[in-house]
């Protein structure tokens, strides 16, 4: 079975609906690009996805043992983060705190993730920095670190690049594609055609027209040049 | 006699000592949550609920009951929980049901204290339960121990879901991914703020507490990055102004609550040009 199974899905809010009759599923190891124009539904899809919001109509379904806060997430940063006082590592630490559930006090292999994700995104030696005082990429791949210590399977990320310059945008699209070669299935909201063609195994159209299928699909169907007009 | 004889003097007197450790007490309890309730944008439902507490008060005068502490707490308690749960209602916006309840309750509780009071001196009970009285030295044991133990359940409550609250508080929407349960906390930390300004309502009134809940936590922002340190920071700076306010305003014969208020205010300037020169804003 699938890692993840949408079926029949319709998104919306107070009884309009955005998107209907959105099916698709992802399986272990891809990497699945989300694509469409501004408000679409691809961050209501992502929602919903998580457990967030209710679909309208149809359901999600996790397979492959996944469980429902095996979910790393990388939401777009919201602004009481912006003047929040937290180190890195608490940052970071938080990440396992479904691990933890209702003990009061994360253990030592708790620490050890999150140390050991801290390395992995390159952000050692950072780890009593203020959050609030990195640069814009340290601060995704500090919430990228954190969602890590909450999956070794699945990340969902909604904009991860949005607001980074072309250097840091493709150090973090590589930080992104290692990841999934170590055995991480991705799902990424870009607006970013070029990166999704790049990178992505699969694609996911959001919009007038709803598509669903492997890369290569998508570029014989003319994806890249006619729903593709959408970039930026 | 110099300042320190005129101290001992009057730490001579079981009421001062009592005063200055329920003081020392509720400063501790009111800086704990405060970081959470600055971001969490909480500082309004702090606010209202004070005001809440203010119109319980009035009731149990009117109701002439001896030890309004049950009932004043049952209701603010019962309203912050109606607060959170219409901030999440997207018919009434949250602020304005803070505003409309916290309005009222000042507004009704004034309206049966001047209607059913029997004491002659209306306007001086209004005044000091809106900012703080005299009460504070006329303290009994019971009320020591019972700010005691009150102390004990916010701080054992506290350190017991540190990280819960401090996930909460970053990012609710990654805490309910990863499967906490969000609401609860949030429950948690509305009932945690309502325990703490039925708590300080003696010290320093309804009107001053959301100073003495927010000031050490902001202070405290300007200079420390951490979200421990900056708790840890507030929570002293909450005591040392607390401390300092009360010995002062026996000295000076001063308002409790307008002093430890206004030494909050000094403090906070202080650390506000010292986050500036520290090349931080
Ligand atoms: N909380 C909400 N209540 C009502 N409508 C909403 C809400 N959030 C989003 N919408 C609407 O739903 C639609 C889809 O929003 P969504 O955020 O999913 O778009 P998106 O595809 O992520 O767009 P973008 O590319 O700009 O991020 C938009 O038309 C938006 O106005
Ligand atoms: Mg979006």
């Amino acid at each position: 079975m699938a890692l993840l199974k949408c079926e029949n899905l319709s998104l919306g809010y107070d009884g309009v609906e955005i998107v209907t009759g959105l099916s698709f599923e992802v399986n272990s190891g891809d990497y699945l690009c989300i694509v469409g124009e501004n408000g679409s539904g691809k961050s209501t899809l992502m929602k919903t996805v998580l457990g967030l919001r209710q679909p309208m109509k149809g359901k999600v379904e996790f397979g492959d043992g996944l469980k429902s806060n095996e979910i790393g997430y990388l939401p777009q940063q919201t602004p009481v983060q912006r003047d929040f006082p937290a180190s890195v590592w608490e940052v970071v630490l938080s990440g396992c705190q479904g691990r933890a559930g209702l003990r009061p006090f994360y253990k030592k292999e708790e620490k050890a993730l999150a140390a050991a994700n801290i390395g992995r995104m390159g952000l050692d030696g950072m780890e009593k920095r203020c959050y609030r005082e990195l640069s814009g990429g340290q601060q995704q791949r500090v919430l990228l670190a954190r969602a890590l210590c909450a999956t070794g399977k699945i990340l969902l990320l909604d904009e991860p690049v949005s607001g980074l310059d072309p250097m840091v945008t493709a150090e973090m699209y590589d930080l992104i594609k290692k990841l999934n070669r170590d055995g991480i299935t991705i799902i990424m909201i870009s607006h970013d055609i070029n990166a999704a063609s790049k990178y992505a195994s699969h694609i996911l159209h959001i919009g007038d027209t709803l598509f669903f299928g492997t890369k290569a699909e998508y570029l014989s169907s003319g994806g890249f040049s006619a729903k593709g007009g959408d970039v930026k | 006699m110099n300042i320190f004889e005129t101290l001992a003097f009057y730490f001579e007197n079981q009421f001062v000592w009592n005063a200055v450790i329920v003081g020392v007490l509720i400063a501790f309890c009111s800086s704990l949550l405060g970081v959470t309730l600055v971001l969490k944008r909480f500082s309004f439902i702090g606010d209202g609920l004070s005001h809440v507490a203010f119109g319980a008060i009035a009731i149990a005068s009117v109701l002439k009951l001896t030890n309004n502490m049950p009932l004043v707490l049952v209701v603010t308690v019962l309203c912050a929980v109606l607060l959170l749960r219409t901030g999440q209602n997207t018919k009434i916006k949250g602020d304005a049901a803070v505003a409309m309840i916290s309005v009222g309750a000042l507004a009704i509780g004034y309206l049966l204290m001047n209607v059913f009071s029997a004491s002659s001196n209306i306007s001086g009970d209004v005044c000091s339960t809106l900012f703080g009285s005299t009460s504070i030295l006329t303290l009994t044991e019971t009320d020591v121990w019972m700010s005691a133990i009150l102390a004990l359940i916010v701080l054992a409550a506290f350190i017991f879901f540190y990280n819960k609250i401090f996930a909460v508080t970053f990012d609710e929407s990654f805490s309910k991914t990863t499967g906490t349960h969000v609401e609860l906390y949030n429950l948690l930390i509305a009932v945690i703020i309502a325990l703490v300004i039925v708590f300080a309502m003696n010290l320093v009134g309804s009107l001053l507490i959301s100073a003495l809940v927010i000031f050490p936590a902001l202070s405290a922002m300007r200079v420390f990055k951490s979200f421990k340190s900056v708790t840890i920071c507030s929570v002293v700076i909450s005591v040392v102004c607390s401390l300092s306010g009360i010995l002062i305003s026996i000295l000076a014969g001063t308002p409790v609550g307008s002093t430890i208020v206004a030494v909050d205010i000094v403090v906070f300037f202080a650390f506000f040009l010292a986050g500036k020169i520290g090349g931080r804003s």
